[in-house]
């Protein structure tokens, strides 16, 4: 009896000793800071970085700041345009590459370039791309009689170039998870289309989108989560001095902004605070209506 | 009727190709103009017409992006602290991730949720406490700010955690009865057949590290401690349009992933696909 007793507690130790540094560095490092933000979100901050509790000040301030809204905005008008249209184009190049093509991991490979590719060189070649005076894009314009816009200083065409850039590096990580999503539907399902002559058109929305639905609502929770976090691209594409900046900045980069260069960590705590609530929001609701559309088998 | 059907089908394939090329064109044409302005002279980036092709090797593009700046710094800053972060959180991760699928302790379940629930939260919602944390250690402007608050991982913990629930119990309880500590049979007899699991979680540490803007930037402003995403931003900052020099440091800052993406291509794919499934 006591054997059984001190072999548990021996586990038990063990056990302890193993979690304790993640345990530790999660509690010092997310947790504990995650907690004080809930605080700092109702403090006031001087200048030289004193604070005092200042109430519900910062969300007051928050309802009056057209440009706080204007860059929620601008995310959702980010996360809509690049979101679906990443996911839609990454099941197209998923699905052509499943049917068993030659040089298949060849174009796997160059699809994926861009997401082992530094964000910021790829903000960076993009910009090169973009200018309006050198760039290779406007030059291929030009070459067929249209003059280019000014892309990324231009208010209404500098979200449209974000997004086209947000879109290029994500396919190739999509496409993956998608990959083996199609690689796990049972042949069976085409066989039977097959012999019931279902042409590959219908074949692909009849069997294989339904089934990729599960791998679809994994990679679209996922892809609406880090495009309303969206901060590098912004900050070297566009950076913080451009004039469209207050059309294109994100809410993550408002936070940046308020945080760490205007130093107002108390507003910029409280504005992280909304962004919470509205990721949580959006998930939430994607767990909620992922039984009208996901399929599982 | 087959003869008309193979050669619709060659056609069908010949479609597929078609795109997948285009496509392809698409996702590396950057990727060439990068390397193509990279040996261009100003005066040939700026030219109208444009010069596709450099009228020679200019390595002197490269040898700018040393000179001025301390570009071997951010190398050595980048390339130290994602090597710390990639073995210290394989080794956490995976020592939790077995004491949490494979001990039974009270708590577990509430502590292993404690840590799982992280992953809910944007990191923005921590960072700023975080910051005010490393003035407070004075860790400003140093490789540690870097290294030490990014090596307990969520993530991590939960990835592993799923791999060693999915090996056999049976292992266990030989090494047991052999007298082996749960320290030791997890170092003896589960860690190396979750060794997949680990490549997964490190290579995707590698590349978070590697490409990790935000946080650099907070915390070191100093460009001795910069790593090379925001050496290279801040190369932005003074040569705005010197695009030559430009896309010669951002080709030497991507050169590492992409080369150990190449060599590690089937790990990669993997370990993507696998957090896209068990995740």
């Amino acid at each position: 009896m006591s054997g059984i007793n001190k072999k548990k507690l021996q586990d038990w130790f063990w056990a302890y000793l193993m979690i304790l540094p993640t345990l530790a560095g999660t509690l010092i490092f997310s947790i504990w800071p995650l907690i004080q933000s809930f605080y700092l979100a109702f403090t006031k901050w001087g200048a030289f970085g004193s604070y005092e509790w200042g109430g519900t000040v910062n969300f007051e301030r928050m309802l009056g700041d057209t440009v706080l809204w204007q860059s929620l905005r601008n995310t959702i008008v980010y996360t809509v345009g690049s979101v679906p249209a990443g996911i839609a184009l990454s099941i197209v190049v998923a699905a052509l590459l499943n049917t068993k093509i030659r040089g298949m991991s060849t174009y796997r490979t160059l699809y994926f370039l861009p997401v082992v590719t530094m964000p910021v060189a790829v903000a960076m070649v993009w910009r090169w791309l973009y200018n309006a005076d050198f760039g290779l894009l406007n030059h291929m314009l030009r070459s067929v009689g249209i003059e280019g816009p000014r892309w990324l200083t231009d208010p209404k065409y500098a979200m449209l170039s974000l997004i086209i850039v947000s879109v290029w590096s994500s396919i190739g990580y999509n496409m993956v998870i998608f990959l083996s999503g199609l690689q796990g539907i049972s042949k069976q399902y085409y066989e039977a289309a097959d012999i019931d002559g279902a042409s590959a058109f219908v074949q692909f929305f009849r069997i294989t989108l339904p089934l990729l639905t599960p791998t679809i609502f994994f990679v679209t929770v996922t892809s609406l989560i880090s495009a309303f976090q969206v901060f590098e691209l912004i900050f070297t594409m566009i950076g913080i001095n451009s004039p469209v900046i207050r059309h294109t900045q994100s809410i993550v980069f408002y936070f940046y902004r308020q945080a760490f260069v205007n130093m107002d960590k108390g507003y910029a705590s409280a504005i992280a605070l909304l962004l919470f609530a509205i990721i949580m929001a959006v998930t939430i609701v994607q767990f909620r209506l992922q039984r009208r559309w996901v399929h599982y088998e | 009727m087959s003869k008309h059907g193979s050669r619709q089908r060659i056609n069908g394939k010949l479609v597929v190709h078609v795109i997948l090329i285009l496509g392809a064109l698409l996702m590396v044409g950057p990727f060439v103009w990068m390397v193509l302005t990279s040996f261009m002279s100003l005066g040939e980036s700026t030219r109208v017409p444009p010069v596709i092709i450099p009228s020679q090797l200019r390595w002197q593009n490269y040898q700018r992006v040393f000179t001025s700046f301390p570009f071997l710094r951010f190398y050595w800053n980048t390339f130290s602290t994602t090597v710390a972060k990639v073995v210290g959180q394989v080794l956490l991760c995976s020592m939790a991730g077995y004491a949490f699928a494979r001990i039974r302790f009270p708590g577990r379940d509430f502590l292993f949720l404690l840590i799982l629930s992280v992953l809910m939260v944007p990191s923005q919602a921590y960072i700023i406490p975080r910051y005010l944390l490393m003035v407070k250690f004075g860790w400003l402007n140093t490789l540690t700010a870097l290294i030490v608050p990014n090596l307990a991982s969520s993530f991590g913990t939960f990835l592993l955690r799923q791999f060693y629930l999915s090996l056999p119990v049976e292992l266990e309880e030989a090494a047991t009865l052999d007298g082996c500590n749960h320290f030791q049979i997890w170092y003896k007899v589960y860690a190396p057949l979750a060794k997949s699991g680990m490549i997964a979680l490190a290579i995707f540490v590698a590349l978070w590290s590697w490409n990790d803007l935000m946080w650099p930037l907070i915390v070191n402003s100093s460009p001795l401690k910069m790593p090379l995403s925001a050496g290279l931003a801040s190369l932005q900052g003074q040569y705005g349009t010197d695009f030559p020099l430009l896309m010669a440091g951002s080709l030497m800052a991507v050169a590492p992933m992409i080369i150990l993406f190449m060599v590690l291509q089937n790990q990669f794919v993997e370990g993507i696909a696998l957090t896209g499934t068990k995740g």
